[in-house]
């Protein structure tokens, strides 16, 4: 299911967890705990060993499902359990697993399993020419960032190749929860907003209701990864992790949904 | 494109480079791709970087012909004596370069990577002299090999942070620096140290560290009135190879040979040989040759030169490879050592252990030229590196060290 669905008269909750942590069929568990405490776009991270653009929180999870053996292959069962459940499922990967496994094979197997598309955090449209092909062949979704650094220019041409949403970064740096949302991302939500009707969607930093409705007050999509990620990071056990996962899932979309 | 060219606008040398980095570096990435262009064309910027070279690093580096060492090698051995360069490296041309853009373009704060600490140390030097804020990224795991460097970079004045993500190396200081640079791109320039990550560095590192080249290539036509039948140079990111390739790759009849980390043997998988064993994909901004399992992921390098310990190598090697201008080889920790030892007890030179590959790299090469050419070759090594920073792991190596009781 692409993820145009998800979006219609008010803005949706996009919940990011990785692939594999705390374990393979541990994670689809936590992702479908989420879905069912009112997320409406799921980002299933694969796990890589070097994670440039995100922080210590989905780095640590990432590390440890690396460590426990995940595959590429058991992202796609994952993308597959969830998509399962009816909600549009995204990828998040760093670019060299793709290209390792294969840009055809990987939009292949992606689109059987029912996924959505790709977040791409270190593949710009300029480097892109061979995905954008297969996911056009495949109907996929492509989801390239913009950052308040871009020019008027990169973001017009990057806007242009995206299906799905726009995933603006509301601060210049990485991953992770902040204490106060930045005031960047308004200025960059309109101004993507003034070159496309794609929706558009504000990550990096929200980790609670009253951020992520500050963000829904002026983004169509409020994306949160690390503080969701922190729920299973910090728990005691998988079922407490879960629970607290629960709790700050409902909280945000309470948050979200005004 | 031919290999004397490259790369082209998008930062291609064939199909390796580019950049794959998030969307937050491009605008930097941008602006450091016209600001370095203009600079070495701006006279004024020019001539200051010549005369901090002159004046302040000691340049241009010494040809130095190796006679004792070249009755043991069976060939005529020539040193570039980077080694003698300010900071004991060939590093010290691209600090000093990347540091004078660094306030050309009005930024305050330097931040550098390194693994065995040369580069940190080369950039916290160049900082204190420009006067510019420095932090240097540094794997925990090197952070203790290489103590010693710690201490000298915080004695310049360079905040040190030792890096615990991951294997604790040089990939992981790279990834940190990156992630700094993401928040900090308005005021602070990643000089990165080598001829790898995104478009323009490897062609703006290799601008900078050519000079070690174009030097040599002199200097041999003074001293021989010829150029040598080989250049040989260790290889871990590669800057040092590339800096005395470059200005002999349009002469065809010389030879190139760069010399990888071996480790422990290629066939063990303990090594740091990246074209030699590794596969074209995307690591740290660019695609290049890289060590990584059959899912992407990056696999650990080792080397006992830290400074090699890097699972990638520059895009422009990846292709000087492909187009067979350039011939890489493994050589392993215990042929470079044998190696750094030869060169102690013929010549009174302590080689880095970096060095020492692309000397032992030489050694093997000098008979297989001698039979080709049905003479005596001329083999030019470039010594990047002084092995002051590298004793401790040599002294336990070689068992020099006086036992506590």
């Amino acid at each position: 299911m692409t993820v145009a669905s998800a979006f219609g008269s008010r803005p949706v909750l996009v919940g990011y967890l990785p692939a594999g942590y705390p374990s393979v069929p541990g994670a689809i568990d936590a992702i479908k705990a989420m879905v069912d405490a009112g997320v409406d776009i799921v980002e299933i991270g694969l796990p890589y060993s070097d994670p440039v653009i995100d922080g210590p929180v989905i780095q640590a999870a990432s590390q440890a499902a690396l460590d426990r053996g995940v595959r590429t292959s058991d992202l796609i069962h994952t993308v597959e359990a969830v998509a399962a459940t009816g909600v549009p499922t995204l990828v998040m990967t760093y670019w060299n697993p793709v290209l390792r496994y294969g840009v055809d094979r990987f939009a292949t197997d992606l689109a059987n399993a029912g996924g959505a598309g790709l977040i791409t955090p270190d593949l710009i449209p300029d480097e892109a020419a061979d995905w954008l092909a297969v996911a056009d062949k495949h109907n996929l979704d492509k989801v390239f960032l913009v950052s308040p650094s871009s020019t008027d220019a990169r973001i017009a041409s990057t806007v242009a190749v995206c299906r799905g949403f726009v995933y603006a970064t509301s601060v210049m740096g990485v991953t992770g929860a902040r204490a106060q949302t930045s005031n960047a991302a308004p200025t960059l939500v309109s101004r993507v907003r003034q070159v496309t009707d794609l929706p558009v969607g504000v990550g990096l930093g929200v980790s609670n209701g009253e951020q992520a409705a500050e963000v829904a007050s002026f983004a169509d999509a409020v994306i949160v990864g690390s503080a969701l990620v922190r729920c299973l990071l910090d728990a005691e056990d998988e079922a407490a992790g879960v629970r607290a996962l629960v709790a700050l899932t409902e909280d945000l979309a309470a948050g979200v949904r005004g | 494109m031919t290999t004397t060219e490259g790369p082209d606008t998008r930062g291609y040398f064939g199909v390796y480079g580019g950049r794959f980095v998030p969307e937050a570096l491009i605008a930097a990435l941008d602006e450091l791709d016209v600001e370095y262009r203009k600079a070495l064309s701006d006279k004024e910027f020019v001539g200051e970087l010549e005369r901090m070279g002159r004046d302040y690093a000691g340049l241009p580096s010494l040809l130095y012909e190796a006679r004792r060492l070249s009755e043991k090698a069976g060939a005529r051995i020539l040193l570039k004596r980077e080694d003698l360069n300010h900071t004991g490296a060939h590093k010290v041309r691209n600090v000093l370069g990347q540091a004078l853009l660094t306030k050309r373009m009005g930024k305050r704060r330097v931040i550098a990577e390194t693994g065995a600490g040369q580069h940190g140390v080369a950039t916290a030097t160049a900082a204190a002299y420009l006067d510019l804020e420095c932090t240097v990224y540094m794997g925990e795991e090197d952070t203790r090999r290489q103590a010693l460097n710690v201490a000298r970079m915080r004695m310049l004045g360079a905040e040190v942070v030792s890096v615990k993500s991951g294997s604790r190396t040089l990939k992981d200081a790279m990834n940190e620096a990156f992630r700094d640079w993401v928040a900090s791109v308005d005021y602070t320039h990643y000089v990165v140290g080598s001829v790898g990550g995104p478009h323009p560095f490897p062609a703006m590192v290799r601008d900078f560290v050519r000079g070690i080249g174009v030097e040599a290539r002199a200097q041999s036509l003074e001293l021989l009135d010829r150029l040598p039948d080989a250049v040989c140079a260790c290889v871990g990111g590669g800057s040092n190879a590339l800096g005395i390739f470059h200005a002999f790759i349009p002469d065809a009849d010389v030879r190139l040979f760069g010399f990888e980390a071996g480790g422990d043997g290629v066939e063990t998988g303990r090594h740091a040989a990246a074209i030699t064993a590794g596969g074209a994909g995307v690591l740290h901004g660019a695609r290049t040759y890289l060590l990584q399992d059959e899912d992407g992921q990056t696999i650990e390098s080792h080397s006992i030169s830290a400074g090699l310990d890097y699972p990638a190598v520059g895009p422009e090697h990846a292709w000087l490879s492909d187009t067979g201008r350039a011939t890489y080889e493994p050589v392993t920790d215990a042929e470079a050592m044998q190696a750094f030892r030869l060169l102690c007890r013929t010549e009174g030179i302590i080689p880095a252990i970096e060095s020492a590959h692309g000397l032992a790299g030489a050694l093997r090469i000098a008979p297989r030229l001698a039979t080709e050419l049905g003479r005596e070759p001329i083999v030019l090594v470039n010594l990047s590196g002084r092995g002051d920073k590298d004793m401790e792991t040599a002294a336990k190596w070689f068992g020099l060290l006086e036992e506590k009781s």
